[in-house]
């Protein structure tokens, strides 16, 4: 009988191990049947469920309108604004004092304003502008209608505008709808929270996915031989979160294809960065799971553990609510959470078209929470049975 | 293997702790190349914890010592990569099939081409068919074959088997031994924990333990030599009635009823040979007998109750 023969390099000995472990765990998450559903499920209903709040493209929604023109123009401009089917004309202003109270009761979610000598100005080629107050403290009821009302602004006179006045149908319209968002005017839009889904829905699968690996296996006794063996607590580690990376990647490309093409949320910036970055999103509460895994006692504990976090990471990441918005202690706790740097992350690549360059700083804090969850499950990592 | 050395287990005075509740106490043991070494020992007196220790799954709160040459508080990983350990539960992965089971072992100590590997050890434990089955859905014999299987599989020069035989049928225990005994045989080192008194007839030496101390060691022989015991069978009608007597007769240390016989034993001769003096008839018969190692184990462990629990 000889030795075990042992590799002569130290790197690829340690790669194999990992390897071992990674295989392992992809053969186990295969043969787990409902756990394998659950990572399905658990996406495919969240998408659903907030789908379902997104398509909700509320119409007629009550409107006022303060027509200081009462010209044929103004009054062929509220009609087209009636055929939209967004705008509910419920009220007609007399005077400006009117429109404050009105919004500030909730009675309307809109005031149209049309300022005196609009079709006057607009015959001179003056560009006159149209004031619309839209109540944004419900940012899903707005846009819809906002959408629909810069659509319409520029069609709404081509017919009107024939013969002599012909040269102001160029586009763009020869007038201005300006829209003045209220009580949140960063506007939430519904185009934030299908990126926002993202980041929710890797967040809950990811997490409770690593953070029953370590303690099913001191459950089912299989720790004891695998910690006799010559493999340190690293090598496990990789090897159990890389196969969860793989099902996050999947996931991701889930999510990003409905966000696509069935929520029609364009993804402006480059997908690569996307990519990469979801990545490590994906590693970084992996790291977390796995890092409850090696603290709690039983898979009871590490499941209530991943719900004491995922709580505050949907209420203070600016998911829910504005980050800004919220007070400085939530903010506090809000910037330790790797989704609140991924919901920047997220929202600045498929909205704004950002890059690697302008994300440094959440990129950096997403890694280094990655690091830091790692460091404290590896020296966690109980490599004995004391 | 040329400059392995000869004592392959060398552990002084080793101290493990729970909760405040010493369950192993200054325990020391030696166990020489190439030896089966059984360890003996009733539920709960540390034998697991003993073995744990050995291979570093358990820190000892003091006492140090060796294993295969490397130091157990600081070498762990050498030792590792050396020892093969069957736990006393089944602890391969039930959800991975035999084949898999074996290929991850196979790639965790760095063998050449695990899959060739497995494969042999495949054949060699005979389980050719049933390579894809789930290792869970094994009976418990051929549970105990793979484990032990996939101990030596990476070619370890030490085994250390926790009651590998608990629960599995005689056949299959006798095949586990002859098993046993070919490794040894190629120069490897056995400590192996078990209940069975036949078992342990079959190991080079034993150690036994009781609520943590270690009470005897050496051959078979020299353990009932040790025990300076002498026995009496009794045969007879109505032997029942007979223990509860005898239990509480001066001179007698152990009673216990063997089929349709009686062992009696006790430490002092004379008074036992008085014993038997006086309780003999023509119904009840008292022949005289060497102790056989239950008879001591039975007697060890009343002793040890007397004395530390
Ligand atoms: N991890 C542990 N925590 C607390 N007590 C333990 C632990 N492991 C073993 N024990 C206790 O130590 C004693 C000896 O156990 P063990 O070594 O398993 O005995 P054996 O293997 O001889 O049956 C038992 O009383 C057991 O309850
Ligand atoms: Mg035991």
């Amino acid at each position: 009988m000889s030795a075990a023969p042992e590799k002569p390099s130290l790197l690829p000995a340690s790669l194999e191990r990992l390897y071992a472990v990674f295989v392992k765990e992809l053969i186990q998450l295969r043969r787990d049947r409902l756990t394998f559903a659950t990572m399905i499920a658990i996406p495919v209903m969240q998408l659903i469920l907030f789908g379902f709040a997104i398509n909700s493209d509320p119409k007629h929604l009550p409107t006022a309108v303060l027509d200081n023109d009462h010209s044929a123009f103004s009054r062929l401009f509220i009609t087209s604004l009636k055929a939209t089917d967004y705008f509910d004309i419920r009220y007609a202003l007399a005077a400006p004092e009117q429109i404050d109270p009105l919004l500030l009761a909730g009675d309307v979610n809109f005031v149209v304003e049309i300022p005196q000598d609009f079709a006057r100005n607009l015959a001179a080629g003056e560009n006159p502008a149209i004031l619309v107050i839209a109540d944004a403290a419900d940012p899903t009821a707005v846009n819809g209608a906002a959408m629909a009302l810069n659509g319409m602004a520029a069609q709404v006179f081509t017919r009107e505008l024939l013969g002599p006045l012909h040269r102001l149908s160029s586009k763009p319209a020869p007038y201005e709808v300006r829209l003045q968002k209220r009580y949140n005017p960063a506007g939430e839009t519904r185009l934030n929270i299908v990126p926002g889904l993202v980041g929710t829905i890797l967040t809950l699968t990811m997490l409770i996915f690593t953070a029953l690996s370590v303690t099913r296996e001191v459950e089912r006794g299989t720790m004891e031989s695998l910690l006799a063996m010559p493999i340190n607590p690293v090598e496990i580690m990789l090897g159990k979160i890389l196969p969860y990376a793989m099902v996050g990647f999947l996931q991701m490309a889930l999510i990003a294809f409905a966000a696509r093409f069935i929520f029609n949320v364009p993804v402006v910036g480059n997908l690569g960065t996307f990519v990469a970055l979801t990545m490590l999103f994906i590693v970084a509460n992996l790291s977390v799971g796995y890092t409850f895994s090696t603290i709690a006692k039983n898979q009871l504990q590490a499941m209530q553990m991943s719900f004491f976090f995922f709580l505050p990471s949907i209420l203070l990441s600016g998911f829910m609510f504005p980050f800004r918005g919220m007070p400085d202690w939530a903010q506090d706790i809000g910037s330790i959470l790797p989704l609140t740097h991924y919901l920047r992350i997220v929202r600045g690549v498929m909205l704004k078209g950002a890059g690697f360059a302008d994300l440094t700083s959440d990129t950096a804090a997403l890694g280094a929470f990655t690091l830091a969850a790692m460091t404290i499950a590896v020296l966690r990592f109980r490599q004995t049975l004391d | 293997m040329s400059e392995a050395p000869e004592i392959v287990i060398d552990v002084r005075g080793l101290n493990k702790s729970f909760d405040g509740k010493r369950v192993v106490e200054d325990l020391s043991m030696q166990v020489r190349r190439g030896r089966i070494h059984g360890f003996l020992g009733p539920n709960g007196s540390g034998k697991t914890t003993t073995i744990r220790m050995l291979c570093g799954l358990l820190t000892p709160d003091s006492g140090d010592g060796t294993c295969l040459g490397f130091d157990i508080l600081t070498q762990q990983r050498e030792i590792k990569r050396r020892t093969g350990y069957m736990t006393q539960r089944f602890s391969l992965y039930a959800d991975l099939t035999i084949r898999e089971n074996l290929e991850f072992i196979g790639r965790v100590y760095g063998l050449r081409d695990s899959a060739a590997r497995a494969r042999e050890a495949i054949e060699r434990l005979g389980l050719g068919g049933r390579a894809d089955q789930l290792a869970g859905e094994l009976s418990g014999g051929w549970k105990q074959r793979l484990a032990l299987g996939a101990c030596i599989m990476p070619k370890p020069e030490l085994l250390l088997l926790d009651e590998p035989t608990a629960g599995v049928d005689p056949k299959a225990r006798r095949d586990f031994w002859d098993e046993i005994h070919q490794l040894a045989h190629e120069g490897l080192t056995v400590l192996v924990s078990t209940h069975y008194m036949d078992e342990a007839e079959r190991c080079h030496e034993i150690a036994y333990i009781a609520y943590g101390h270690l009470l005897a060691r050496g051959t078979v022989a020299e353990i009932i030599a040790q025990s300076q015991l002498s026995t009496f069978v009794v045969s007879g009608d109505n032997l029942a009635g007979l223990v509860e007597t005898l239990k509480h007769t001066p001179g007698v240390d152990m009673v216990a009823p063997f089929g349709a016989k009686l062992h009696v034993a006790g430490r002092d001769a004379a008074a036992l040979e008085r014993v038997a003096k006086q309780f003999s008839s023509p119904e009840l018969v008292w022949e005289r007998d060497a102790p056989n190692l239950e008879d001591v184990f039975i007697d060890m462990m009343s002793r040890a109750q007397d004395n530390y629990s």
